[in-house]
């Protein structure tokens, strides 16, 4: 059989199982290539260090578990950025599926600042139903979307939202979404309608549709996917699990244009005898 | 009457909303915010309805013995046990949910996260064969597709740079890839977000004066 | 290697397995995970809306201390969703239905018209010759020249011919190198949720891989 004709009968499943092994090589003996930070992850990071110290800023999370590596990471380096600069942070979730992971990540990243305390530093207000509409109502007042926190306090009580009003009480918004409800919203609804600088950290399926706005300066930077998430990290100086996954990233992506050519490669004697008859 | 008070609901509330965007006035922005808080809470009414949906028609394909009925039945069985664990966690928690250290936590961590994450895992090997299997050059167009592709996916990558470190700065995967993010495919994701605009805003203009009426149902 | 011994981490990763093995083929493990996952999201969604809407947007303001009696409206509007169930009354369903049509659309056609429309031109606004930078200049002709191109395409009331058919070629060159684009960026979106579960198997469940 030649190797055109067995790669025309290969089975799937060796192309799954060869997926599986490039991912899992390169996660247990790392090959540390180097990472080159683009224009748009440098956007994101100026953003967030043009902002004054002791400021609050506005965080939305919007997902669920199904973007966790790509999306995770960006969260958990935002919220650290703002903390490190002494920001306090107002976190709001509208995917349903992501409430108690946003929580779970946002407490664990917080243990790291022994100083900053919850309700007075940082809150994370949870999840509201309502996509577009929470937006718009946020625009009045936050507390008229949010009465009540993740944790069940009333909102006015905590001392971090005396000073919140409405978005006019935040300098930037940073969002981290999956997809709808998420960027494009925020962008439409509130960045469009309220004037409030943005930045956006997306998945990758999605980031190449946020450029028009990137260029257009709506947004004022964009991280795309688990290598945005990698770069941010290598801007920040703390590597994390995005940076560990590049490299399994890499190989993969390899494999991805070789299966490309080799598809094409094995579909030729198809295409040859159809053009004879 | 049964068509005619929901379409003229939609219409003057859809109007009303619009000018709500122009008019900053309080008599405008004070019903405009009652009915978007009346929104918020009627999705979540939905989402419920939704979860009293799926137990509905799954006890009946239980009770009809369809296939999978057996399968059906841990369904079934994991949507109440997850919602009466979840309704005493909420009341103990005094409305937080899921609380850390809760049984609800436990349930999201250990098989709503794990199963979500990994549904959608299983893209990547899928990705893997459609690209031997489906992705076919045979005209200028997929060429130009295939090229795009295979630069942004090893250019996006570590491994790009690595690929073409001896090469001009010009040329290198990494700096061809994002000028290609920032120019050509830039311009044509802008005519689509111009051209999606301009759809959304007929749509919506036809669902708000009735003339797509198909949210309405039967005839009657 | 340092075996989880938390017994929550050791259902997670039989659970991905028994996802995973879908790819040898469909089996029952596989409907399992599956059926197991669609009922826990059900009862999670319920009971997440209820305590994160339901009671503190609606039930505490309308029936605690200085109550809103206007909150009577969605209160009742949420309650004839459920007249879905009742063939001979599910038409009431159709006024709660309405509220969110109009609310809905209405958000969408000025966001829509803001945000994508009228700030996309404005952000198409570039100039055709910028002075001592010749790269910039060929890139914003390219830019401009581009989106004009791709708009031409999509415009379908006149037959593609002679310079307006040139012109909607030259658009779809354009979409395609944005296909390919979004193609690889799709791709690794898809291989960056692979990895993460193979972190989750390896660090937390096997232990031997550490971060």
């Amino acid at each position: 059989m030649g190797f055109v004709t067995w790669l025309a009968k290969l089975d799937r499943r060796w192309i799954f199982l060869a997926m599986g092994l490039l991912v899992l090589g390169p996660l247990i003996r790392p090959l540390s290539l180097p990472l080159t930070v683009s224009r748009p992850v440098q956007g994101f990071v100026n953003a967030i260090d043009a902002v004054p110290h002791g400021s609050t800023v506005l965080m939305s999370c919007d997902y669920d578990p199904a973007s966790i590596p790509e999306m995770v990471p960006m969260t958990r380096t935002a919220f650290r950025h703002l903390l490190s600069r002494d920001c306090r942070v107002v976190i709001t979730c509208l995917w349903a599926g992501g409430s108690g992971l946003i929580d779970s990540v946002l407490t664990e990243g917080a243990r790291e600042f022994p100083s900053k305390s919850y309700g007075q530093d940082w809150v994370n207000l949870g999840y509201k139903s309502g996509n577009e509409a929470v937006m718009v109502v946020m625009g009045q007042g936050i507390i008229n979307a949010f009465p009540r926190d993740f944790r069940g306090n009333a909102c006015e009580t905590l001392p971090i939202m005396r000073s919140v009003r409405n978005y006019s009480s935040f300098p930037l918004l940073v969002n981290i979404s999956a997809g709808y409800p998420g960027t494009k919203e925020w962008v439409q609804q509130v960045q469009a309608r309220f004037h409030l600088p943005m930045v956006a950290g997306v998945t990758a399926v999605s980031a190449p549709e946020y450029y028009p706005y990137l260029q257009a300066g709506q947004l004022q930077g964009l991280l795309g996917g688990m290598a945005g998430a990698a770069e941010y990290e290598t801007l920040v100086k703390a590597p994390g699990l995005a940076t560990r996954g590049m490299d399994a990233q890499s190989l993969a992506h390899i494999f991805i244009a070789l299966m490309i050519l080799l598809g094409n490669l094995a579909a030729l004697p198809q295409r040859s005898s159809g053009g004879k008859s | 009457m049964k068509r005619e008070v929901p379409l003229f609901l939609t219409a003057a509330i859809g109007l009303f909303m619009i000018a709500s965007f122009f008019v900053p006035h309080h008599w405008v922005s004070v019903p405009a915010d009652f009915l978007q808080a009346c929104a918020i809470i009627i999705v979540a009414f939905g989402y419920v309805l939704g979860g009293a949906n799926v137990l509905r028609v799954n006890l009946e394909g239980i009770s009809r013995r369809e296939p999978d009925w057996g399968h059906k039945i841990v369904l079934v069985v994991s949507l109440i046990v997850t919602f009466v664990i979840g309704i005493v966690d909420g009341m103990r928690a005094h409305g937080s949910f899921p609380a850390e250290g809760s049984g609800s936590k436990w349930i999201y961590d250990n098989l709503y996260a794990t199963m979500s994450a990994t549904m959608f895992s299983l893209l990547a090997f899928f990705i893997a064969s459609a690209a031997f299997r489906a992705f076919r050059i045979r005209t200028l167009e997929a060429g130009l597709l295939a090229v795009a592709a295979l630069i942004v996916m090893l250019g996006r990558v570590p491994v790009g740079d690595v690929m073409t470190h001896g090469l001009p700065e010009q040329i290198r995967l990494g700096v061809l890839q994002q000028w290609i993010m920032d120019f050509p495919q830039n311009a044509s994701k802008r005519a689509i977000l111009i051209g999606a605009a301009l759809g959304v805003m007929a749509t919506g203009l036809r669902v708000i004066l009735g003339i797509e009426r198909s949210y309405l149902g039967g005839e009657e | 290697m340092h075996l989880s011994t938390d017994l929550g981490v050791w259902i997670a990763a039989l659970l991905t397995l028994g996802i995973l093995s879908f790819l040898y083929k469909d089996n029952p493990a596989y409907k399992l995970c599956e059926h197991l996952f669609v009922g826990v999201s059900a009862g999670y969604y319920v009971v997440l809306n209820y305590f994160s809407v339901v009671k503190p947007n609606l039930l505490d303001k309308l029936f605690g201390p200085g109550p809103d009696y206007f909150l009577i409206v969605p209160l009742i509007l949420g309650v004839l969703l459920f007249s879905r169930f009742f063939p001979k009354g599910d038409w009431l369903s159709r006024w709660s239905i309405a509220l969110i049509l109009g609310v809905y659309p209405a958000l969408r056609i000025t966001g829509f018209g803001q945000g994508d429309f009228v700030e996309q031109i404005h952000g198409s606004m570039l100039p055709l010759w910028v002075p001592g930078n010749p790269a910039a200049t060929v890139n914003n002709w390219l830019l401009i020249g581009g989106l004009l191109a791709t708009l031409i395409f999509f415009f379908f009331s006149k037959e593609h011919k002679g310079a307006l058919g040139g012109t909607a070629k030259v658009g779809v060159y354009f979409l395609m190198v944005s296909f390919g684009a979004s193609y690889g960026y799709t791709v690794m979106a898809r291989i960056s949720l692979l990895i993460g579960r193979v972190m989750f198997l390896l660090h937390d469940w096997l232990g031997v891989l550490h971060l």
